[in-house]
Parts: C-alpha cells; sequence; structure tokens
C-alpha cells in the first residue's frame, strides 16, 4: 500500500466511525444521567431507514437527518416513559424496543428498499483542505464528520466543566444526593435520555444518507451496530474522549478486516467483519476485571513491587458504571 | 384502584388491542389492507394441517429457548447469549454427526449421540458467558451478545471452509445428511417430528416443577430477587447463577441440536433462526411464568409461519410477524406499568 493510500484509508476510517460515535456519546450523556437505553440497535436502523425515506420524499437531507434526530428522541422517550414513570425494567424494554424497530425497519422500509436517494457530499474547508497529509486526513469530510470531531470535545465540556453537566452527573451517581440539592431527578433523567437519543439518531441518517447510501434492508450491514454502540460505551468508561478512542479503534479494526481480506482467501469475507466483536469481549473483560473480589485476594498474595504494577495497569484499564444506572429513583 | 383478577384480564386484552390497533396504522403506512395481512397470517398458519405441523416444527426450538431462558431469568440474569449457545449446540451436532455418519453404527444411536453433543455444545457456550459474568465482572448482557457474533462467525466459517460442499460452498449451507440420519417424521405429515416435540413438552414441564417445586428453584428464585440477602443466608450466589446458565445452555444446545437433526439435516448460516431472542419475548410477555410459556410461544410461532407467505400474496416483508409479536410485548408491558401506578393511586 503507497502513502497516498494509507492516507485516503485513514480519512475513511473517521468517516467511517462518525456515527458510531454520534450514538456512543448519545448513549453515554444517557447513561451519565442513569437511562441505560438498550434499544440502540433497532433504533439505529429504524432511523437510518425513516430519514432515508423522508429525504427521499421530500429531496431534503436536512429533514432527513431531522427525521433521524426525531426518531432517535422518541425512542428514547419511550423507554423513559416505561422505566421512569411506569417503573418497568429499563432492560426489558430496551430489548423489546430494539427487536421491534429492527423488525419495523424492516417491514415499513420494503418499499424504499435499493432506491437511490439524496445523499450529503464531502465539503473541503478551504485552505485547510491543502495541508500536506492532514488536509486529506480532517479537511475533506463530510460536515457530519466534521461535526463528530466538534461532538467529542462539547460533550467533554458539557459533562465535566460546566454547571448542568456536574448535575447530570449527579443525577446519574447520587441521585438521592442531587435531589436534595434541589435536582427534579426524574425530569432531568427525562431530558438527558431524550437528548442522547436524538445524538445517537444521527447515527441512523450518517449511514444512510452518506456512508451506506440508501436502504437495503437486512444486508444493508447495520444490523449489529448498536449492540457494538453499547459496548464501546462501556469501554469508553463513561467519557467522551475515551469512547471516541473506542469507536476509532472498532473503524480501524472493520477496515483491517477488510484490507486482510485478500491475503487471507479461505477466511470468508462475514468472519473478518466480526473480528472486533471478540476484540471487543477481551477489552470489557479487562476493563471490568478490576473490579472483582477475587482479582483483589489473589494480588494480594503477590510480591509488593508486582502487585503494584498490576494494580496500576488494572486500575487505567478500569471503567465503573455510574451508580444509579438502570435504576428507578423514588423519594420517600 | 384495587389489585383483582379482573382488572389484569382487562388491562391485558386492552393491551393485546393496542397491540392490533398500532400494528393497523403501521399497515396503512405501508400501504397495506390489514384485514388482508391479518387473513392470510391465520389462513398461512391454520390453513391446513401441512402448515399446522409447520407451525409446530417452529414451536419446538421456541419452546426449548424459553423454557432454558425463564431458569435464567428466575435467578435475575438476562442470557442474551441465548443464540449463541442455540447455534454452538447447532455446530456440536454436525459434528458428531459429520463424525459418526459413516461409522455404520445404528441410526438411532448416531442422532442420540448428536442431540448429547449438541447439548454440550449450548451449555460450554453458556458456562463461557457464566464464567464472565461471575469471574470476569463482564455483564452477561454485553458478554453474550459478543459470544453472539463470535458463535456467528464461526458457524460461517466451518460452512465456507472445513465443512463446505463438495465443489462450491455456498450460503445454503454444508450437504445435507443422509435421509437415515434425519430425526424420525411422523406419518401423514412432511416435516413433524414426534420425538422432538416430546422433548419440547417435556422440558417445559421439567422446568415449570423444578422452578415452582424443588429447593433447588426456590434456591434461585431467592438469588433472583435478592442475591445479598441470599448470601447472607447462605445461598450461595455465583454456585447457583453457574447452574442456572448450565440449565439454559443445555436447553439451547438441544433447540440447535433439533434445528439440525430435524428441520434443516444439515448446517446453514443462520442455523439459529433468531428463536433465542424470540425466546426472550416470549418469556417477557408472559411475565417468566412457565404455566403460560407453551401456548404463547405456540401463538407466536403460528404468527411467524403464518407471515411467510406473505411477501409473495402481498407483496409485504415478513418481518410484520415480528413487529406484532413486539408491539404485543411492549404493550402488555406499558399496560402492567400502568396497572401497578392506578393501584398504587389507588391505596
Amino acid at each position: 500500500m503507497n502513502d497516498a493510500a494509507l492516507i485516503t484509508s485513514i480519512a475513511g476510517v473517521l468517516a467511517a466511525a462518525a456515527p458510531v460515535l454520534f450514538a456512543v456519546i448519545g448513549e453515554t450523556i444517557s447513561e451519565r444521567a442513569g437511562v441505560l437505553n438498550l434499544s440502540m440497535n433497532g433504533m439505529i436502523l429504524l432511523s437510518a431507514m425513516g430519514s432515508f425515506a423522508v429525504a427521499l420524499a421530500t429531496d431534503s437531507v436536512v429533514l432527513g437527518f431531522l427525521a433521524g434526530a426525531a426518531i432517535g428522541a422518541f425512542i428514547a422517550f419511550v423507554v423513559a416513559f416505561a422505566s421512569l414513570t411506569l417503573r418497568q425494567s429499563q432492560v426489558a424494554v430496551g430489548f423489546v424496543l430494539a427487536q421491534l424497530c429492527r423488525d419495523l425497519s424492516y417491514f415499513l422500509g420494503n418499499p424504499i428498499m435499493g432506491k437511490v436517494g439524496p445523499r450529503i457530499s464531502q465539503v473541503p474547508i478551504p485552505v485547510l483542505e491543502r495541508i500536506p497529509v492532514l488536509g486529506t486526513i480532517f479537511f475533506r469530510q463530510d460536515a457530519m464528520t466534521y461535526l463528530s470531531f466538534v461532538l467529542i470535545v462539547l460533550a467533554w465540556f458539557f459533562i465535566f466543566k460546566t454547571r448542568p453537566g456536574l448535575v447530570l452527573r449527579g443525577v446519574g451517581e447520587r441521585p438521592a444526593a442531587a435531589y436534595i440539592r434541589g435536582a427534579n431527578v426524574n425530569r432531568q433523567r427525562y431530558v438527558y435520555a431524550v437528548i442522547g437519543g436524538a445524538i445517537a439518531g444521527l447515527a441512523g441518517p450518517i449511514y444512510s444518507l452518506s456512508i451506506k447510501a440508501g436502504w437495503k434492508g437486512t444486508i444493508s450491514g447495520l444490523d449489529g451496530i448498536g449492540w457494538i454502540v453499547l459496548s464501546i460505551t462501556i469501554f469508553g468508561g463513561w467519557k467522551p474522549f475515551r469512547a471516541a478512542f473506542g469507536a476509532y479503534l472498532f473503524a480501524f479494526l472493520q477496515w483491517l478486516g477488510l484490507v486482510l481480506q485478500p491475503s487471507l482467501p479461505s477466511v470468508p469475507s462475514q468472519v473478518l467483519q466480526v473480528a472486533p466483536f471478540p476484540l471487543m469481549i477481551l477489552t470489557l473483560l479487562f476493563v471490568n476485571i478490576g473490579n472483582a473480589e477475587w482479582v483483589d485476594r489473589s494480588l494480594a498474595r503477590l510480591p509488593e513491587n508486582v502487585r503494584r504494577d498490576i494494580a496500576k495497569v488494572l486500575r487505567a484499564l478500569n471503567a465503573t458504571p455510574p451508580a444509579g444506572l438502570g435504576t428507578p429513583f423514588e423519594k420517600e | 384502584m384495587r389489585d383483582t383478577r379482573a382488572n389484569r384480564l382487562l388491562f391485558q386484552i386492552g393491551a393485546v388491542l393496542f397491540a392490533l390497533l398500532v400494528t393497523v396504522l403501521v399497515l396503512f403506512l405501508a400501504g397495506a389492507q390489514p384485514f388482508a395481512a391479518y387473513k392470510y397470517i391465520v389462513l398461512g398458519a391454520l390453513g391446513s394441517w401441512d402448515v399446522v405441523t409447520n407451525v409446530l416444527v417452529s414451536w419446538v426450538p421456541l419452546l426449548l429457548a424459553t423454557s432454558g431462558l425463564l431458569v435464567t431469568f428466575t435467578v435475575g440474569l438476562w442470557n442474551i447469549g441465548i443464540e449463541g449457545q442455540i447455534t454452538l449446540g447447532a455446530v456440536f451436532t454436525t459434528w458428531a454427526m459429520r463424525l459418526l455418519q459413516d461409522s455404520g453404527w445404528n441410526p438411532t444411536l448416531i442422532l442420540v449421540l448428536a442431540l448429547l453433543a449438541g447439548i454440550l455444545g449450548g451449555t460450554l457456550w453458556a458456562l463461557l458467558a457464566g464464567v464472565l459474568r461471575t469471574f470476569g465482572g463482564v455483564n452477561e448482557i454485553f458478554g453474550g451478545l459478543g459470544l453472539n457474533f463470535v458463535a456467528t462467525a464461526l458457524n460461517i466459517w466451518l460452512i465456507f471452509g472445513p465443512w463446505k460442499r463438495p465443489g462450491v460452498a455456498s450460503m445454503s449451507g454444508t450437504l445435507p445428511f443422509d435421509r437415515a440420519l434425519w430425526m424420525p417424521i411422523a406419518a401423514g405429515s412432511s416435516r413433524l417430528t414426534p420425538a422432538t416435540l416430546v422433548m419440547a413438552v417435556v422440558g417445559i414441564i421439567a422446568v415449570y416443577a423444578m422452578i415452582e417445586g424443588t429447593y433447588f428453584g426456590l434456591r434461585l428464585k431467592a438469588v433472583g430477587k435478592n442475591p445479598k440477602a441470599a448470601y447472607i443466608l447462605g445461598i450461595p450466589t455465583w454456585q447457583n447463577m453457574m447452574a442456572s446458565f448450565a440449565i439454559c445452555g443445555v436447553f439451547a444446545g438441544l433447540a440447535g441440536a433439533v434445528q439440525v437433526t430435524a428441520v434443516y439435516h444439515r448446517l446453514i448460516p443462520s442455523i439459529s433462526s433468531g428463536y433465542g431472542y424470540l425466546g426472550l419475548m416470549v418469556a417477557l410477555l408472559v411475565g417468566y411464568r412457565a404455566s403460560l410459556a407453551a401456548p404463547v410461544a405456540l401463538f407466536f410461532a403460528a404468527l411467524n409461519v403464518g407471515s411467510i407467505q406473505l411477501p409473495i400474496i402481498l407483496k409485504l416483508d415478513s418481518s410484520l410477524a415480528g413487529v406484532l409479536q413486539g408491539t404485543l410485548v411492549l404493550f402488555v408491558m406499558l399496560g402492567n406499568g400502568i396497572r401497578a401506578r392506578l393501584i398504587k393511586k389507588g391505596t
């Protein structure tokens, strides 16, 4: 592979990671507030199909993107309503919606399957695009990819550097304490679940109006992305930069699978496409294993200097979910 | 509002009506005639003896999967990895059949060994999710999902690689087994195998008896309701979780084995046919009660089989069955929540 091809590939990985990034950041915001939105897989499919249908009918990509965000927000609202107001299991409602939205997208998307519709194109940024190497990688992307870069920083700034962000973390981590401090816990959770859903909902149109333009039903190759998104959210430790790293790693591994394909003719392409998944399990294992009690016990038997090094590595990898995640808040 | 059997029934009927109403709206949105669609689903599931037997053929693996899931739900686990466990059951069964098909042994013996191999495969895959959960701290939902994808990849690799048909490998799966190695088919039907029907019925009865009538079942319930309290009372948590993973794996593996020996007679890429996820929906709809699992699973199987002909007759996608099932589970869940809220307000 020559340099030019490599640079284009890196640019491609950044673009391919954009939808995953939107979904992961959306889910991170929702989970930070304590709402686990497990519907992600079906929701992305439905918003991809719905936004393409809207863009096709109105010939407007803007309306398409708005439709995608609206679908994401609505599904998140149903999750929030069923779990926060009606006290049903968040996991159960999310799972049912994941299945329902998936089937709904295949059923309703049937008539628009394979049609050619509008899509967004690359918008090179003047001057900057002519910087050698970096210009091609960062400044010849489409609008949503630029926005994905901004989103990482914006989400980090909001969650960790602003007062509303502090409240957001509070209602997810210590809902009772946040309540005493005057936060309306359930309203906050509704708001951030819906905002997170809207952001994640944009993942759909980024696929169907850009990187995998159109709707191809079951062979769209989007089924499964939502589950990966949920794993990356954990891998990201509910921190935007670490989550972004996870999204880029995933996009890179998928690209690697495609590149390795010709040199491994005996391995069917479907196998390489799922290569990121076992790696995700392994990373989840490393991220979580520091929380296990038997690890502490076996570490205690090791010599002091070895123990300290291992503990340091485990702590760096470790991620602990928001303490109030998935549990309803009841004011006594 | 008081908690009575009458208003529980009322809410459940309401949920079903709402689900029907929403699917009617969805059908209008798709530009279809709702009544025609419903009519062809009913005809497709009950119209002839042949389609009725097809419903039963689809009921067996679905009921097996649901039975296993009731055990993991009792202990409070979300065994979403069941899809992979079914797939591994099918893979191990195919492996045993390939090993023994030219041995000249009694076909019944080969089939029994193949089923046992399938059970082994499902159990091992379930225990893997269990080990990740109990010793690795990996939530069973995410560990299970990852293992599902790994199982699919392994299955496809086998079909296109080591086990490919002579000549060219294809999505249609491995070479079918000899007819002598098919599970015996009932007289007068094309696909129904009485032996698997017996397995599914015995399985759900055994699960019901185990959960409701044994100390083991009681311990599982205790861990499921409150693991910390159970632990303090001397009920070991992780041992019971592993045991329920293993039991669910047995059922899932058997479901995969049935798919190979009685339905497809070979290994295909989508061998689990989504029965694991559908089993989760059935378990959610019946509120984890074993007594209702069999009829609801039969109803879901009927919807699946009934919608197979929709693409040909009405140019509608057969995922309509999934839409109906999903809205049904969702509205029953919402109905339960609204009812609980009204009861709480009334007291």
